[in-house]
């Protein structure tokens, strides 16, 4: 499988970071990294990460259903996070939620039909204090209105 | 700029250079007072180093609030096995958004105490976990690490010391159960995230199975300022058996949520009506959790008189834990916050004991029937008897986790419980909202 330079610049680093023998430290990162650059977590990705860190495909297979940020299927080219945790559902995020379902049309973990918004229904983000907060991909959107939202999945719909 | 506005009652010691321009660039520290704890603590003796790290009556700031000090002496300094450091910056405890500020605003300072660390266990490499979600701030991490090499601050003989330490920034892909120490390293191993058994502890066998000295961002954060201003003059900010200040997070229905830096020791309801702002909207204080969702909830009659520490916290029989305060106005439905609560544990539990894997998804399973009007008599005495039942049986503390708040929220809110058995309306609009997960 072939990477981008910054991507195998990235792998060499990696293995280099981990005591001598212990490479398969690397196989979480390895994957998550390789995960934003090819889409989500292909058979032929499992077979390169498994070989790169020196263990079985099943190996990698096993830790990888593990973590909730590792997926199989392609996202959307922007997925929407929405915490509905106990911080965020005090300042209405649940409402935030239903909001997006409904204008989007789709559900949890789903995918529009065009591959543009992907939506997901996650646990606390670590934005607790700026409640409700969202993700796009790795962006933070803290203190979300219903009509920010609103105008954001708009954006989100028409941006390249 | 900040996120939140500063309140004129913090006392700034780890967050002083929140807001200063650049404060993340190695220039804004060396201008500032950093590196000089590190080069204090290079003329040290390692017992010394641990030595003033007790006097500060520093407490693990990840929740458990365990002493720091004693748990660096612990580290078997003569073992011929390399030592390392590993620092947790898995922060997903719902309510807990500080350690983003400590490592956005100062990441130079966590590397410093992490240095020191390394000089008093003699370790030379360490990681950084960091969860994955915090994307940005493993590049502000791996930034400031690339300058501290460049600079000499890290790599080979370090400033002429002598002192050799590495040091790596690690992602997470996702799992609050990582936040568990042992389960944590097991991650950073290349693992699933599951807890592993006790003895040994970390400090004996931890990461790829050597001496491994593990604490929270903000443990670490509090390193430098105790070294170079002394262990007692930390210690005299808190109180008499934890020292220090305590990044605090707001959250919930106050005015001014916001992460602010309180001595430890602070009034509670003097922090929600001043430093807060009080309850949003002229309302009342109904429900308050100390730390993080892990914690037993306090009614607003135990919050009179309670202040921010260990202590007082144990002696509501609840816990400090890791800053993340959740305030809960009048208006908020108990039975609903209980599912919200048990809805993450059960999304969270790794699945290998199995009272916490059942008992989460059985909590889950009743509580949600309950909130949508379809409870029993009999599921509320059930949902304290499961969550009972799962305290103190599995490896690592998720179970308690999610039982503790559940049960402190069906004994002290159980008339909402049967109100909801009675018909009355829940308080929140959109009752009938859960997913399966």
């Amino acid at each position: 499988m072939t990477f981008s330079p910054e991507l195998e610049a990235r792998f060499d680093k990696l293995l280099k970071s981990y005591p001598a023998g212990r490479q398969r430290a690397a196989m979480v990162p390895m994957l998550i990294y390789a995960q934003d650059e090819v889409g989500c977590i292909s058979d032929e990705l499992i077979d390169e990460v498994a070989k790169r860190v020196g263990v079985t495909p099943l190996a990698v297979n096993e830790v990888l259903s593990y973590y909730s940020m590792l997926h199989r299927k392609p996202w959307g080219k922007y997925h929407v996070q929405i915490c509905t945790n106990i911080s965020c559902l005090l300042c209405d995020g649940d409402k935030l939620w239903e909001q997006a379902k409904e204008k989007l049309g789709i559900g949890h973990r789903e995918v529009t039909a065009d591959g543009q918004i992907s939506l997901e229904e996650v646990e606390c983000i670590g934005a607790c204090s700026w409640a409700p907060a969202i993700q796009v991909n790795y962006d933070f959107h803290h203190f979300v209105t219903p009509a920010q939202l609103d105008q954001l999945l708009d954006g989100l719909r028409k941006k390249q | 700029m900040l996120y939140n506005e500063p309140s004129p009652l913090e006392t700034r010691v780890l967050s002083r250079r929140f807001g200063m321009p650049n404060s993340a660039s190695i220039d804004t520290y060396l201008a500032t007072d950093g590196y000089k704890a590190f080069m204090k603590a290079s003329g040290m003796k390692p017992e010394a180093i641990i030595e003033e790290v007790k006097v500060s009556n520093l407490r693990g700031r990840g929740g458990a609030g365990f002493p720091t000090g004693m748990k660096w002496s612990f580290v078997p300094r003569t073992s011929p096995k390399p030592k390392y450091i590993v620092v947790n910056a898995d922060e997903s405890e719902p309510g807990t958004c500080k350690d983003r500020l400590l490592m956005e605003y100062d990441p130079h300072q966590l590397i410093e105490g992490v240095l020191i660390a390394g000089l008093a266990v003699d370790a030379h490499a360490g990681w950084i976990y960091i969860r994955g979600e915090y994307r940005y701030l493993i590049d502000i991490m791996e930034k400031a690490i690339a300058e501290a090499y460049q600079k000499g601050w890290l790599g080979k003989n370090i400033q002429g010391t002598g002192f050799d330490f590495d040091l790596y920034a690690h992602s997470g892909a996702g799992a609050y159960e990582c936040g568990e120490e042992s389960a944590l390293l097991e991650s950073l191993e290349g693992k699933r995230g599951i807890p592993r058994i006790r003895p040994p502890f970390p400090a004996v066998v931890g990461a790829f199975q050597c001496p491994t000295v593990l604490n929270n961002v903000e443990t670490f954060c509090a390193v430098p300022p105790i070294i170079r201003d002394g262990g007692k003059a930390f210690a005299d900010l808190g109180v008499p058996k934890a020292g220090g200040t305590k990044l605090t997070c707001l959250t919930g229905h106050v005015n001014k949520p916001g992460v602010y830096e309180l001595t430890l020791g602070f009034p509670v309801m003097k922090m929600i009506n001043e430093v807060g702002g009080g309850i949003r909207n002229g309302k009342k204080l109904k429900a308050f959790i100390p730390g993080g969702s892990s914690c037993p909830i306090l009614t607003a009659a135990e919050c009179e008189g309670a202040t921010m520490d260990y202590d007082s916290m144990a002696a509501r029989k609840s816990m400090l834990g890791s800053g993340g305060v959740v305030i809960m106005d009048e208006d908020t439905c108990m039975v609903k916050a209980a599912l919200r609560i048990m809805r993450f544990y059960a999304h969270e539990s790794c699945g290998w004991c199995i009272p916490c894997r059942e008992g989460t998804t059985w909590l889950r399973k009743i509580l949600t029937r309950f909130h949508e009007g379809n409870g029993t008599r009999s599921d509320i005495d059930l949902i304290g008897d499961l969550s009972k039942n799962m305290l103190g049986r599995t490896f690592c503390p998720l179970g308690d986790a999610a039982a503790l708040p559940t049960i402190s929220i069906v004994e002290k809110f159980r008339e909402e419980f049967e109100d909801h058995l009675n018909g009355r309306p829940c308080p929140f609009e959109h009752a009938n909202h859960m997913v399966t997960v």
